[in-house]
């Protein structure tokens, strides 16, 4: 089954749709030369701030750009008003997810969700069973990855609920735009999003610990400059006005946590950590964690600390736990789910398996656990002998995989060599969960730059856009 | 401020003083190759790897000294840890590591100084220069240091700064004066003659001190003089009594932020006061390689306080 007819959002029914009109005039009134010229100076901007990243297990240049396609992605007041409910709805169903499962596990007892997948999670965290964190928050920042095949019709991907990356993109992508074409955002009345730094801070600062009795000290808490995201952990730290700090800047001492500064120790009330949970604490998870703090755990279940996102989120955004979170929301929020998911098949269940086997060429399998577009398989982009490769896989390991329909994702324009072409995208944006629930009107549009492509990963050659959000 | 913060910030400096010593020094030796020597170009250069303490390096990389060896060696070469395109690569690592406490200026300014040092790294060697690789490290450090001063905010920070500024600084200008009497003046009767005298004042190119030596003294060049510019004059700016003072503005103003006195500061200033009451003829009479291992070594010492004091995180 071949992708021919998908939705382009810049057209229906043969005509310009109304958010795309300026933008349409904009394109037309630049020469092709223009166009290259504002490309190689946005890389240029690109690079001399230094928004790299790092692919792993590859030769080459260590700073690798994203490339960014400067046509923009439009979004109407009203389209955005309707993903923005759906979002805070899926934001507060798995953090309630969270908090029943580390607490009195209602939603197993009730049958809803099997057992299984949440307690033989490889990501449910024993240690932290009975403790509620403050303000029964587990995931403060939610990124959710949608899709959309039609003008109202949006699928959630997959929720990531521990530390999702790419929210530096959105707000540098916004930057450069307003920097290169200033007349856009005075012909255009487009949101804008550079609230973020600050509302995450606020939404950290409140979820200080019981203990915490002034301001609360705010740390960002990276694996450090060799990790890929590195660059977007000092730009947050940054622009939050927080220390950025590595393992080994803090210590426990007493029921406290602190940072190793030129002025003696400091206390610190809230990390944001941008390091997996088994690299937290040496002393609870992974003995050889040269990244973590020992001892880190024991103030945090003290009240000492808050560890955002909370130990143990992961098992809410696990990819066979995904297929329930409609459940989740009908079950604590006694509501209807505002956003869909993709229809998915669990290779773990029999009737599931025999589906997805029969049907490889038209699916994409994906593993349980996998992440950053590795690991999966486009079935109707792959030849013969890799969709037999996987079908093996498969087999051997059911329960790993899940599979879903190859689905018409959208398109929308982007500048390409030969013009400008459609080219399929995806959204993720980022809900801030603390004291309230907050969304900025934008996100981190990527885009498969390749033609045909439905991969978007920016380990796999995808690219980015700016993403607008109209104002009324 | 973080101690590693402080600790990175400290290294930036360090590293670029160093690039920038590396410059002068293959400026010295591109100099020197162009004259007539009593021991032949080779020995001029292998002065140089022995100045740069990268001789060891060298030796086991190339073996004989080779004039277009030894400058890739001392600029492009990534395992030799001292050469020009090591020291920028480093610093620029130890200022994305901190980006967040330097201005957008002073990062930009790093930035485009090593984003510009890959691209001399793609360009085919033959097309470039030597003088234009020394200016362009030249430049580039003036504008890295401009940056730092007309931008950076007066904070701990630039303290850290500072302080790896004028702790290289020392010890790179007392290294090349000891260089100067072992390695470039091998042989006893060559001194005071007129060959002792060119070597002198290429320690001064060396050092960036030729023209200010001769508005500071005038006259002949000779090995008192500049002694006592290098080591004890105030007025030049890569003296050992003109960093180890900046060494101790710099500690003081931490004490004073931090309101509470150190140790850093103590040691520092036992040394600039002796520095202060030394003569240049005492510096001869002790011998000038005696003095200056001493110093060498204290200025190590000192170093090694302030890391235990502020930058380890062991403070408390």
């Amino acid at each position: 089954m071949a992708v021919t007819t998908c939705f382009n959002e810049m057209y229906e029914k043969g005509r310009v749709r109304p958010p795309y009109r300026q933008l349409e005039d904009w394109t037309r009134a630049m020469p092709a030369e223009l166009r290259e010229m504002k490309q190689a100076e946005a890389e240029a901007l690109f690079r001399r701030i230094g928004i790299t990243f790092a692919v792993y297990g590859e030769g080459g240049d260590p700073d690798r750009l994203i490339p960014f396609d400067m046509f923009p992605r439009v979004f109407t007041a009203r389209e955005w008003a309707r993903l923005e409910r759906g979002i805070k709805q899926r934001a507060r169903a798995l953090n309630a997810f969270l908090a029943d499962v580390y607490g009195r596990g209602e939603i197993v007892r009730a049958g809803r969700i099997p057992g299984r997948l949440v307690h033989r999670n490889a990501a449910y965290e024993k240690s932290v069973v009975g403790f509620t964190p403050p303000k029964g928050v587990y995931s403060h920042v939610v990124g959710i990855d949608l899709v959309r095949t039609g003008p109202d019709e949006f699928f959630v991907l997959e929720d990531n609920c521990r530390t999702p990356s790419g929210v530096s993109y959105m707000l540098e992508n916004r930057e450069i735009m307003m920097r290169m074409f200033p007349e856009l955002f005075r012909e255009n009345r487009i949101e804008p999003v550079d609230s973020y730094p600050e509302k995450l801070r606020r939404t950290l600062a409140s979820v200080a610990p019981l203990k915490c009795e002034r301001e609360p000290t705010v740390v960002l808490l990276t694996p450090g400059h060799f990790n890929a995201a590195y660059y977007e952990h000092s730009f947050l730290a940054d622009l939050m006005g927080v220390e950025l700090v590595e393992g080994a800047d803090l210590f426990v001492e007493g029921e406290f946590l602190y940072m190793r500064t030129t002025e003696g120790p400091k206390r610190v009330d809230v990390i944001y950590r941008r390091i997996d949970d088994a690299y937290v604490d040496p002393l609870c998870f992974r003995p050889d964690s040269m990244l973590g703090v020992p001892g880190l755990m024991d103030v945090y279940r003290s009240g000492g600390v808050t560890i955002c996102s909370a130990p143990g989120a992961g098992v809410a955004d696990d990819k066979a736990v995904y297929t329930f979170v409609p459940e989740m929301i009908r079950f604590y929020l006694g509501e209807e789910p505002l956003l869909n998911n993709v229809p998915t098949w669990q290779c773990g269940k029999e009737a599931d398996l025999s589906h997805v086997l029969a049907h490889l060429p038209e699916l994409v399998v994906k593993e349980v656990h996998g992440s950053g577009g590795y690991g999966m398989l486009v079935g109707p982009k792959s030849t013969r002998e890799q969709i037999e490769a996987f079908r093996a896989r498969i087999e051997a390991d059911p329960d790993n995989y899940i599979a879903q329909p190859t689905l018409a994702l959208s398109t929308t324009p982007t500048f390409v060599n030969e013009g400008i072409a459609p080219r399929h995208v995806d959204l993720r944006p980022y809900c801030l969960v603390g004291e309230r629930i907050e969304l900025v009107p934008g996100g981190l549009t990527r885009v498969a730059l390749t033609e045909g492509s439905l991969v978007v990963n920016s380990s796999q050659g995808g690219g980015v856009k700016d993403t607008w959000v109209l104002a009324e | 401020m973080l101690s590693r913060t402080a600790d990175n910030l400290y290294w930036i400096a360090r590293y670029m003083e160093r690039a920038e010593t590396m410059a002068r020094l293959l400026e010295v030796g591109a100099r020197m190759s162009l004259l007539p020597s009593a021991h032949g170009y080779r020995n001029e250069w292998d002065s140089l790897l022995q100045a740069s303490g990268t001789a060891g390096g060298y030796a086991q990389k190339y073996g004989q000294a080779h004039q277009r060896d030894i400058e890739s060696y001392l600029f492009f070469d990534l395992d030799n840890p001292s050469s020009v395109a090591s020291c920028i690569g480093k610093a620029r690592e130890n200022a994305r590591i901190v980006r967040t406490a330097l201005t957008a200026q002073v990062w930009d300014a790093i930035n485009t100084a090593y984003q510009e040092l890959r691209a001399l790294e793609k360009s085919p060697r033959d097309k470039l220069e030597l003088s234009r690789l020394i200016d362009w490290t030249m430049n580039k450090a003036a504008i890295i240091r401009g940056s730092i001063d007309t931008t950076q905010l007066r904070n701990d920070g630039w303290d850290f700064l500072n302080l790896g500024y004028y702790l290289e600084r020392s010890d790179n200008t007392a290294r090349l004066m000891d260089v100067k009497y072992y390695v470039l003046l091998p042989r006893v009767e060559f001194v005071g003659s007129g060959m002792d005298n060119y070597q002198w004042a290429t320690l001064l190119r060396a050092t960036s001190a030729h023209r200010a030596f001769h508005w500071a003294y005038g006259g002949e060049v000779t090995a008192r003089k500049i002694a006592d510019f290098l080591i004890l004059n105030g007025q030049c700016p890569r003296s050992l009594t003109n960093c180890i003072e900046g060494v101790c503005t710099h500690l003081k103003r931490l004490e004073k932020a931090y309101g509470r006195p150190s140790r850093p500061s103590e040691v520092a200033e036992t040394i600039a006061a002796e520095l202060a009451a030394l003569s240049v003829e005492e510096i001869i009479e002790e011998g000038l390689h005696e003095f200056l291992s001493r110093f060498i070594l204290e200025a190590a010492n000192l170093s090694g306080v302030i890391f235990e004091t502020y930058l380890s995180g062991d403070v408390r």
